[in-house]
């Protein structure tokens, strides 16, 4: 293994894998949380970015306990259950420089927090917006989330009575630019997925079924790890691209390759899977989730992606500065402008 | 009931209107949406203009249209701005017009709408029935504007029966349009028309009259909203987040209006943020992300948004974010009652969060103060690094009041304690240490480069450091540098306007708008020999100042425009050996009080001190 020394080699702006890490995880050994957390961390590290230009942010649950887990070196704020949305807006246009990386959950997306996601969504604040899903509410025991399956038996939790809310679904209806979906126990796909979020100019959102340890791991559960290694169906095959980087097409049976531009010059590789899957048509790509769900089919990867909508910060015109380090000058206008103003009252 | 009859010969305005030369108080009753307010607001500018002190209230429903609405503008030589009940009414609302007329006080006069025909036969006023069709038709005014200017017709004849110059009224009315002629002249040629027909048609025979005075050179005629949105660009705001209520909606209507004046974009960016939020929840949840990020961000609102904002600025309070939230006071909850002033959210607003948290809150009583308080409380909120209330009510937000003209703002931006890259190096980085001992850490904003300079923020549950704790004693360590820091607080705070009177045994205690009615009162009640001293509060926490004035005197009346006697409370608990001598007057129906209704309800207290 050559895994310690790969930790301590230091990547192009001099930063070990280490250096991206965070405090002890506190979930469970074997929680999906903790092998994203890993991939945030590798990401990260591979992309060699500046720790101080990303922001975490989280609303509440065990997913949102996880930002304390990498980037230690990054700012993070740990808000309240379901409003990480208004935060990570407020936030991003206090300092819109800044790459925002959000961790959320199923109940603290899906149901508290419904509304501001969908918002959020709709202006486009541009930041990786990361939900682990995995169907019910960990840190209050088991109580079924918006994204279990209707009929699902759970020994806490009972029947589940309503059916599941498709957060990718629910993301394309609210604008979202990019949106896919991953498992954790894919790692390699989340992370070419983190990548490409990282280039996207706006709400870049990824589903990733994450499965809970303690409390919906059972084989038949379709949040469960064994549930998902045996019928992940990614539509694509990923790779990121980054944007100095030759590309030499090999397209190879069944599905052609295509590559697609990010916002920031990179590009995305999908080798398709699916022949007729196109990643771009809205429609489509709503067509096929409707048509996997009745059909029980786990599918993962880039489900749609739009960079035409600007992010928030671009639509309200903010330029080079930030709002947080305005100069005093600029934010207070001269004694002059004062006078002038009050000639007319 | 007296009908002056329109086709009476002229005849010249008797000279005989000694006492309500420059002291009355006009109502206009009108139904909303009917374009009253340009008519309104001009007839106070004109008095304005004319030197004569004002202040105009607009009491009005929660409708677009059709439900009755009253303005009322004080005209007062000596300066009174407080409510006053009508002598002059303009009746032009069908469906209140009797009840209008009925509580016109002996000597009163009215100027009716002709088409209205009223029930009420009074032969103790004056009536003045005015042809408004007739004077449209008459007018030169064109087309289908024509009938949406019929409110003019009021201003044309009171500004002949109350000698007001028609130079003056189209000064006013320019001010009003901001100099736009094409809007100026068809209302002008109403006013005119009206004008023309009072005089050779009316005979004067009401006491009211306006007099050119000299007592408002140099003041303003603002709104508070606007005021406190002219401070808050001076302030700084960067980032505006808010959700549309009344009364707070013309606070962030004015930041819209001044912010691309006064802050042109710069190297191809603006300087600033606006976002309509989805609610209240989102909005307070923006400005802390922002202030977290170390932008100056701001929301306004009212009652109901407060109540939305209650778990953002808790969370706030223990992250230690720094944000301004102006809550423009109305009677709440819920439908009905949302365009009527109150000072009904100070003790929710004072601890909002879900338990062991106290804000500062800033009271503004005038437009001086919400410009002085819209820059002030970013430089406290950075400096204290926590949410602060600015609490004004309807009554000063919504409606124009005089004004001294605003002093630019003293020294620079205080952003309070951050540290930079630099600093980080030499002193190192414990976000929550209180190195100075006044209960403030050091903050650094995301974006610092230095490796030691990041930290992740969370309601509770965290160390000096910042670091995830569940352990009891860092718990406490950190409650008790939060006590300290309220100490920091307390002495950080605007300190209150006291006016002593010698002599006096009893005090009243006043925030906000409640000042103009109460000062009428306290001179009314001094030329009766009754001398009664009085404090103001300009904030909470209330300071040292506040308890000595308490200790001064034997009673302390607290007035406050609530039900529940909120202040009285919030004083009594923080000076509770005091609390016996305190008093109260809480009083809420929807209206302002007035100097009468203050003196009635003083008088037992007094007469008990008396005894």
């Amino acid at each position: 293994m050559d895994r310690p020394q790969a930790i301590r080699a230091a990547n192009a702006i001099g930063l070990t894998k280490a250096e991206y890490g965070g405090s002890p995880s506190t979930l469970c050994k074997g929680c999906g949380h903790n092998s994203i957390a890993n991939q945030i961390q590798q990401v990260a590290y591979d992309l060699a970015l500046r720790p101080h230009e990303i922001l975490k942010l989280s609303g509440i649950g065990c997913s949102s306990k996880s930002p304390a887990y990498f980037l230690g070196m990054s700012h993070g704020f740990n808000s309240l259950h379901g409003r990480m949305p208004a935060v990570a807006t407020g936030a991003l246009l206090g300092n819109h420089h800044l790459r925002g990386i959000g961790v959320s959950g199923d109940g603290d997306t899906g149901s508290i927090g419904f509304g501001q996601f969908k918002h959020m969504v709709r202006r486009n604040v541009r930041m990786v917006y990361l939900v682990e899903n995995n169907g019910v509410y960990g840190l209050t025991k088991g109580q079924f989330s918006v994204t279990a399956d209707e009929g699902q038996e759970l020994k806490y939790a009972g029947l589940n009575d309503f059916p599941a809310v498709d957060l990718c679904l629910e993301a394309i209806a609210a604008g979202c630019g990019f949106v896919a979906r991953s498992f954790a126990g894919n790692a390699k796909q989340v992370r070419e997925l983190l990548k490409a979020a990282l280039a996207h100019r706006g709400t870049a959102f990824i589903d990733v079924i994450s499965p809970c340890v303690a409390f919906n791991n059972e084989d038949s559960s379709r949040k469960s790890y064994a549930y998902g290694r045996d019928h992940e169906q990614a539509i694509q095959e990923i790779g990121w691209v980054p944007q100095q980087d030759e590309i030499v097409i090999e397209p190879t049976e069944p599905g052609e390759v295509r590559l697609v531009p990010l916002h920031d010059g990179s590009r995305l590789r999908l080798q398709h899977l699916e022949e007729d899957y196109d990643p771009t048509d809205r429609r489509a790509a709503v067509d096929r989730l409707m048509r996997a769900d009745a059909a029980g089919e786990f599918l993962t990867g880039l489900l749609f992606y739009d960079p035409s909508r600007r992010g928030l910060a671009e639509t309200l015109g903010l330029g080079e500065h930030t709002l947080a380090a305005m100069p005093d000058a600029r934010l207070r206008p001269p004694p002059e402008a004062l006078a002038d103003v009050l000639q007319r009252f | 009931m007296t009908l002056a009859h329109t086709e009476a010969p002229p005849e010249p305005p008797s000279p005989a209107f000694d006492p309500h030369v420059n002291d009355f108080s006009l109502v206009v009753a009108t139904a909303n949406g009917t374009g009253s307010q340009t008519a309104n607001l001009t007839l106070m500018r004109s008095f304005f203009r004319m030197g004569v002190p004002v202040n105009g209230k607009n009491v009005f429903p929660s409708n677009i249209q059709g439900l009755p609405t009253w303005f009322h503008i004080r005209v007062s030589k000596d300066g009174y701005l407080g409510r006053k009940e009508s002598g002059l009414l303009v009746a032009f609302n069908p469906a209140t017009v009797d009840a209008d007329l009925r509580e016109l006080p002996p000597g009163g006069a009215a100027v009716v709408r002709d088409d209205l025909h009223p029930s009420v036969a009074r032969d103790d006023i004056t009536v003045y029935r005015l042809p408004v069709k007739r004077i449209l038709e008459v007018s030169d005014a064109k087309g289908k504007v024509r009938d949406y200017l019929g409110n003019m017709a009021y201003v044309g004849a009171l500004a002949w029966l109350l000698g007001v110059p028609l130079e003056v009224v189209e000064h006013a009315l320019s001010v009003q349009f901001g100099g736009r002629r094409k809007l100026v002249d068809p209302n002008m040629l109403i006013v005119r028309a009206a004008h023309a027909w009072a005089v050779a048609n009316l005979e004067k025979r009401d006491p009211f009259r306006v007099v050119p005075m000299d007592l408002t050179r140099d003041l303003l005629l603002m709104t508070g909203n606007e005021a406190g949105a002219l401070g808050s660009v001076f302030g700084g705001v960067s980032v505006v987040a808010w959700y549309p209520i009344t009364p707070s909606t013309s606070f962030v209507d004015a930041l819209r209006e001044f912010l691309p004046r006064l802050r042109p974009p710069h190297d191809g960016g603006r300087s600033y943020a606006i976002v309509q939020a989805e609610d209240e929840l989102a909005a307070a949840g923006m400005v802390v992300g922002a202030g977290f990020a170390g932008a100056r961000a701001l929301t306004a609102t009212s009652g109901p948004g407060i109540s939305l904002m209650a778990e953002f600025t808790g969370l706030a309070y223990y992250a230690e974010v720094p944000a301004v939230i102006w809550d423009v006071q109305r009677v709440g909850p819920s439908t009905g009652m949302p365009t009527r002033t109150s000072q009904g959210d100070l003790a929710f607003a004072y601890t909002l969060g879900h338990g062991d948290t106290a804000h500062p809150v800033l009271l503004p009583s005038s437009i001086e103060e919400c410009f002085e308080f819209g820059w002030r409380a970013f430089d406290l909120a950075d400096e204290l690094q926590t949410p602060v209330f600015v609490l004004s009510d309807l009554d000063l937000g919504m409606n124009t009041w005089m004004g001294e003209r605003f002093a630019y703002p003293e020294g620079p931006l205080r952003r309070g304690k951050v540290l930079s890259a630099e600093d980080v190096e030499a002193r190192g980085f414990a976000r929550y240490a209180d190195l100075d001992g006044d209960g403030i850490g050091w903050r650094t904003l995301p974006g610092n480069p230095h490796p030691r300079g990041a930290y992740f923020a969370r309601g509770t549950g965290h160390n000096a450091a910042a670091k995830y704790s569940e352990r009891s004693d860092d718990w406490l360590a950190n409650m008790q540098r939060l006590a300290r820091k309220r100490e920091t607080v307390r002495r950080a705070v605007p300190a209150p306007a006291v006016e002593r009177r010698p002599g006096a045994r009893a005090g009243v205690i006043a925030f906000g708008t409640t000042r103009y009615a109460l000062a009428e009162a306290r001179e009314r009640m001094a030329a009766r020999g009754q001398q009664v001293s009085s404090l103001r509060l300009r904030a909470l926490p209330p300071s040292d100042a506040v308890r000595a004035f308490i200790e001064e005197h034997d009673v302390t009346v607290v007035l406050e425009m609530n039900h529940d006697a909120q202040l009285f409370g919030i004083l009594a608990a923080a000076f509770p050996d005091l609390a016996p001598r305190l008093r109260s007057i809480a009083h809420l129906d929807g209206v302002p009080f007035t100097a009468g209704f203050i003196d009635d309800r003083l008088q037992p207290f007094l007469a008990a001190e008396e005894a």
